[in-house]
């Protein structure tokens, strides 16, 4: 008792955010992580909505194309795709742009990792959204054509906001899932949080007390991601009957 | 109960099946045509579910379509607005034709999406399973075409909204979502809602049909009142005595094709067909 007593004494000391010079070092690194989690899903969104509808109201070869590409970034391990995508995919881009005349670009971290982890996000989005989609009843898309809405006005009118909730608690998981995969960032040297943590245990040897904090920071970033997508879905679900309970 | 009674006498010409596609070939006594449908084909697939039907509604016109389940009378009333895709026909609105091209399958594809957009939002749906917008209040609900399609501005859209869901005695229910609705309620909002287009013609495809018994009364109220104002409809219905009541022309369908029409008189008291005397001796 006396022991945890102490060790919490300790830890108020270092706090707030001193916690042993590194506490500035962690926060940056959490930003980084909330940033690329942010810029990630919202590519991810962007990618899932044109896939799904790809998918459902495209040509063939879009389709297959679609297919191909949720399948494949489904189906590799998120590490190795990173890996991938990052090293393989800047030189791509970089040879491609200096085969027609360009000069290369360099590709800040963030905005690879934003595009990574964006690109793993589209995939999954595409089929939550495609489910999503399939689920609104057809009647709700007929009545709009049945009123000379045009195809936009009814996906922006009736589609979209009549398949939130279906797709908000599929969304709302790959937020989560995306929060932690910028940890996966540290194998590229980017220095989010995770890698924040890593250097500052190692240096200071603490490796129990600096892993807490990530958790912790970690955790802190779902239960306020929590709050806010209950508020989304209950709006979006504005609509529904609660469901009964027999 | 005596709606029919009120019709203009023009009616009685009601409607000619196989009468050309021009205005001038009717007497001139006749008011012009609000929707004319000729030769009217459509298959799934290999199963041809319409087999050549032909309609006028003249304005101020209330045709009924009658027909047991699997007859074609839906999927006829569908094609009008081009929910469904004819396989060959003609159908105009207002004297102005439906455009169309062939697809690459060959069949019948709208040629002019403009013209479609524009000729729907001058017929008034109203379907089976109400199919109201889900994420919008009955008033939302309302609103919402008036402004898209007609580019109504939003406070004109609220206050037209308004009167007519008060003519269909949904005044308190304004903010209501859908969902929260018996489904008499949300067929009352439906119909203020294809009402609130100021459309030609009015379509309902079996409007009590998905209600249960003790709410049908209601929205029937709410029909007969718009076929009492003289109003362009026509309806899809298994409701026989509503149909007599109302209609100035009544269609019984009988495997895609018209087996018997004429005023609903005809149709139920005196009918040519064995098959429509049969379907119809429910109402006796």
């Amino acid at each position: 008792m006396h022991d945890i007593l102490l060790a919490s004494f300790t830890l108020a000391d270092s706090l707030p955010f001193s916690l042993q010079g590194w506490g500035d070092n962690l926060l940056a690194g959490l930003g980084k992580t909330v940033t690329i989690a942010l810029g990630a899903f919202a590519l991810g969104l962007l990618i899932g909505l044109l896939g799904a509808l790809g998918k459902l109201y495209g040509p063939s070869p879009l389709v297959w194309f679609l297919e191909f590409y949720t399948t494949i970034i489904r189906a590799v391990p998120e590490l190795v795709l990173i890996l991938l995508l990052y090293y393989a995919g800047t030189d791509l881009l970089n040879r491609t742009l200096e085969s027609f005349g360009y000069r290369p670009l360099d590709i800040s971290g963030i905005s690879a990792g934003i595009a990574v982890l964006g690109i793993v996000m589209g995939a999954y989005a595409t089929e939550v959204m495609r489910a999503a989609i399939k689920a609104v009843p057809p009647g709700q898309m007929e009545a709009g054509k049945a009123y000379g809405m045009s195809a936009f006005q009814i996906l922006r009118r009736v589609t979209l906001p009549a398949m939130l909730p279906f797709a908000i608690p599929g969304l709302a998981n790959l937020w989560l899932i995306v929060t932690k995969d910028t940890a996966l960032l540290a194998v590229v040297g980017f220095e989010e949080l995770a890698s924040v943590t890593r250097q500052a245990a190692g240096t200071t040897r603490n490796y129990l007390f600096f892993f807490c904090v990530a958790a912790v920071m970690y955790l802190c970033l779902t239960l306020v991601s929590n709050m806010i997508i209950r508020r989304l879905e209950a709006y979006y679900r504005r609509g529904q009957k609660p469901l009964e309970h027999s | 109960m005596a709606a029919s009674s009120k019709k203009p006498a023009a009616k009685s010409g009601g409607s000619k099946p196989s009468s050309g596609a021009g205005k001038s070939d009717q007497g001139k006594s006749l008011l012009p045509e609000a929707v004319q449908v000729s030769d009217l084909h459509k298959s799934f697939g290999s199963l041809e579910v319409l087999k050549g039907v032909s309609m006028t509604a003249r304005e101020g016109d209330v045709v009924s379509m009658i027909g047991s389940s699997g007859s074609g009378k839906s999927t006829f009333l569908r094609c009008i607005n081009l929910l469904e895709k004819p396989s060959k026909g003609e159908i105009s609105i207002g004297g102005e034709a439906f455009r169309f091209k062939r697809g690459p399958g060959n069949e019948l594809e709208p040629a002019d999406k403009k013209q479609v957009q524009r000729l729907r939002s001058s017929l008034g749906m109203v379907f089976q399973n109400f199919n109201l917008w889900q994420h919008m209040t009955v008033l939302e609900n309302v609103m919402e075409a008036p402004v898209q399609v007609l580019g109504l501005t939003k406070a004109e859209a609220r206050d037209q909204a308004k009167e007519i869901l008060e003519r269909v005695g949904m005044a308190d229910k304004h903010d209501a979502y859908p969902g929260f609705l018996s489904g008499g309620q949300q067929q009352r909002a439906a119909i203020a809602r294809a009402l609130a287009m100021e459309p030609k013609v009015m379509l309902f495809d079996e409007p009590t049909s998905a209600l249960d018994p003790e709410l049908v009364g209601e929205v029937l109220k709410v029909i007969r009142s718009l076929a009492e104002e003289g109003r362009t409809m026509i309806l899809v219905t298994h409701e026989m005595k509503f149909a007599r009541d109302v209609s100035s022309h009544v269609m019984y369908l009988h495997q895609g094709m018209v087996e018997e029409e004429g005023p609903p008189k005809k149709v139920f008291y005196e009918p040519v067909s064995e098959r429509c005397r049969e379907f119809v001796k429910s109402i006796h």
